[in-house]
């Protein structure tokens, strides 16, 4: 049995500890939050050990792993202490703000050979992972262009009172949303070269950006545009879909399906030139437990499974630290002065914009303000 | 209580469809007026299908008002109310932080009062008192309507049933019978996992709704662990997804489920007549034959 602690226990953590907790093979010896309600809540009716102090917890509990799910600015401290103490660790994403600090981490698990996996729950799900069969396998042949969006209601009000509305605590959608298009995109297709065009904007926040758009590098030959947007209610839940153009072809993925048109296809192996389509019914593989999607209990059977056996996971500290480094080079991009062309006569047009988050629509009022 | 052997779902009304997100688009726009989907109730409702099987979204209030209405016209008519709306609260808890969103869902009605009792009840960690709240609130829209079975939703089951707080599905099963005369169900994606937990905590011969269908699709536990729950006939089962979102054909997906005396009611969403009264229909005849 493997001996499990959390740290945090806010929407992300209480799931984890629902999910571990259900694990056969693991065993849950201690929670640690700094609400004490919880804790007490928690301590009263499912009779876990609770910790409010984290460090506390580490040097009281025997254990071999740790769940890190706290607010994305406390992830390096905690798992550099858990990692100290050799054990193996599952952060949840982000995996910090900066990602120096975060390959630093990555050197340091690889080093103590700890097991070492970040949250990003959309590498474990079923359709997303036949995308990357079928696109290593280059099934639409060589890629020229990607398009990568993710949109969902998380901020639909100006005020919010909790820390993803704060900067300085690591809110904001571009590391806390964007980044998981961003992860599942060097998931698929590998990190990009290059930046550019970024536009952070804020539609509700006052503090943070709520939507993200930019170009990616990632060849000569291939370009992908990335849009996000947590402030759209119109998505029930978060929605991730990528569109991947290649010449032979296209492929649409998103959680719930995956098609594929083929310009020619002879090969034997289901797929027919022209559209196919395939269900997450077919492609989604069962679990042991389900909260609230395969992927999530998934990714806690990976960490399981590479503990038992030593092998490396699919999303690691290093993985991470690369999606964080394309986050950190997006927020570079926005903040730089850019060059646009202007529209003949439009006053304000085209002069170069640097602010990390630009008022609502700021850009977009200079471009029409004729009208 | 004898529950229908054909229950109405909701997923379609609501802009969910686990097979395509352009498909509950669709959905979403056709029903985004309440009338549209009252349409549909009167059309199940002349076909035979009188149980609403629906989630406590706060669209459905409207949906309660038409049947509080016109209740001479639908006498027998029959709602099963699922709770919490579980993205409601998740959405508010990203927002407002946990116990801000717990706070925010208080009741409505005598707000100083509910918020003095529910911030009371927070402050004394009287999870029970707070739990009867909030489902006091989440009832509030079916008040005069025939409630006979009040549903925890799955993602709220599987959460406390994977915490192992049991006693929660106690405080939901009392204040469900006190209060609502009601019997407890429970919507599950793990159903011979609770159903173990819960004849442990004395809910004997529990209502569970779950996935049962041909292939499997998300029957946690696996299909064996499945089909010997119905053959041990320790719980009342209502089969959902037996389409498995749209992977099986409608013929074969009805035999696999029919063919299990011990499946007291299958539960469906359509959104035309034609499809209520031909899945209506089939279930009557492989039920009969």
């Amino acid at each position: 049995m493997i001996r499990a602690g959390i740290v945090g226990l806010g929407k992300m953590g209480l799931s984890h500890q629902a999910i571990v907790n259900a694990h056969p093979g693991i065993e849950l010896k201690a929670v640690c939050d700094s609400s004490t309600y919880v804790l007490d809540v928690l301590s009263k009716y499912t009779g876990v050990t609770t910790y409010a102090d984290y460090k506390k917890m580490l040097s009281e509990v025997p254990l071999d792993c740790l769940f890190v799910a706290t607010p994305s600015k406390y992830h390096a401290e905690i798992v550099a202490a858990a990692l100290e103490r050799g054990l193996h660790v599952f952060c949840e994403k982000p995996f910090g703000l900066d990602p120096q600090a975060g390959y630093r981490l990555a050197e340091l698990a690889e080093s103590k050979k700890l097991v070492n996996q970040v949250g990003y729950h959309y590498r474990f799900v079923g359709a997303f992972n036949e995308a990357k069969r079928l696109l290593d396998q280059k099934i639409i042949g060589d890629l020229h262009h990607v398009r990568v969006e993710a949109y969902g209601p998380v901020v639909l009000r100006p005020k919010g009172t909790t820390w993803r509305a704060q900067k300085s605590e690591g809110g904001g959608a571009l590391f806390d949303y964007a980044c998981h298009a961003i992860d599942l995109t060097n998931y698929l297709i590998g990190t990009p070269i290059a930046v550019s065009g970024t536009v952070l904007n804020s539609v509700f926040s006052n503090d943070v950006d709520d939507e993200i758009y930019s170009t990616l590098q990632y060849s000569d030959k291939l370009y992908g545009q990335l849009a996000t947007n947590w402030s759209d209610e119109s998505y029930r839940k978060m929605s991730v879909r990528l569109n991947f153009w290649g010449s032979n072809g296209r492929i649409n993925v998103d959680r719930q399906e995956i098609q594929i048109y083929l310009r020619n296809h002879d090969a034997a192996d289901g797929f027919t030139k022209g559209w196919n389509v395939r269900y997450t019914t077919e492609l989604t593989r069962p679990v042991w437990f389900y909260v609230r999607g395969e992927e999530y209990s998934a990714q806690i059977d990976h960490f399981v499974h590479c503990i038992n056996t030593g092998s490396t996971p699919t999303s690691t500290f290093r993985t991470a630290s690369d999606t964080v480094l394309v986050a950190a080079m997006l927020r570079q991009d926005a903040a730089q002065a850019r060059t646009a062309v202007a529209l003949p006569g439009a006053p304000g047009a085209g002069i170069p914009v640097a602010a990390e988050v630009r008022r609502p629509r700021s850009f977009m009022r200079s471009l029409f303000s004729r009208q | 209580m004898q529950m229908d052997r054909v229950l109405f779902g909701d997923n379609q009304f609501f802009g969910v469809n686990h097979m395509s997100e352009e498909k509950a688009r669709a959905q979403s726009m056709r029903f985004q007026e309440g009338a549209a989907i009252i349409e549909v109730l009167e059309d199940g409702y002349a076909e035979g299908v009188k149980t609403f099987m629906c989630t406590t979204h706060e669209r459905m209030t409207e949906i309660c008002d038409f049947f509080r209405a016109n209740k001479h016209k639908y006498p027998d008519y029959t709602f099963y109310p699922c709770m919490p709306y579980a993205h409601k609260y998740a959405n508010a808890a990203a927002e407002l932080g946990m116990l801000g969103a717990v706070r925010s869902f208080l009741p409505e009605e005598n707000k100083l009062g509910a918020l003095l009792r529910g911030g009371m009840s927070l402050a004394r960690q009287d999870v029970e008192g707070l739990a009867a709240l909030l489902i006091d609130a989440e009832m509030k829209m079916f008040a005069g309507l025939n409630t006979p079975v009040i549903f925890l939703q799955n993602v709220a089951t599987d959460f406390l049933l994977g915490l192992g707080f049991d006693e929660a599905f106690n405080m939901f099963a009392s204040h469900v019978r006190e209060r609502y005369r009601a019997e407890p169900g429970f919507i599950t994606m793990n159903a011979p996992l609770l159903q173990r937990r819960l004849e442990k905590l004395g809910i004997d011969n529990p209502i569970i709704c779950a996935n049962i269908n041909k292939i499997g699709f998300r029957m946690c536990g696996g299909m064996q662990a499945y089909e010997d729950l119905i053959a041990e006939g320790r719980c009342r089962l209502i089969a959902m997804s037996v389409f498995a979102s749209g992977a099986l054909p409608a013929q074969q997906a009805l035999e696999y489920v029919c063919r299990f005396p011990n499946i007291e009611s299958i539960v469906f969403g359509a959104s035309s007549r034609r499809n209520i009264a031909q899945t209506k229909q089939l279930i009557d005849r492989l039920t009969q034959g």
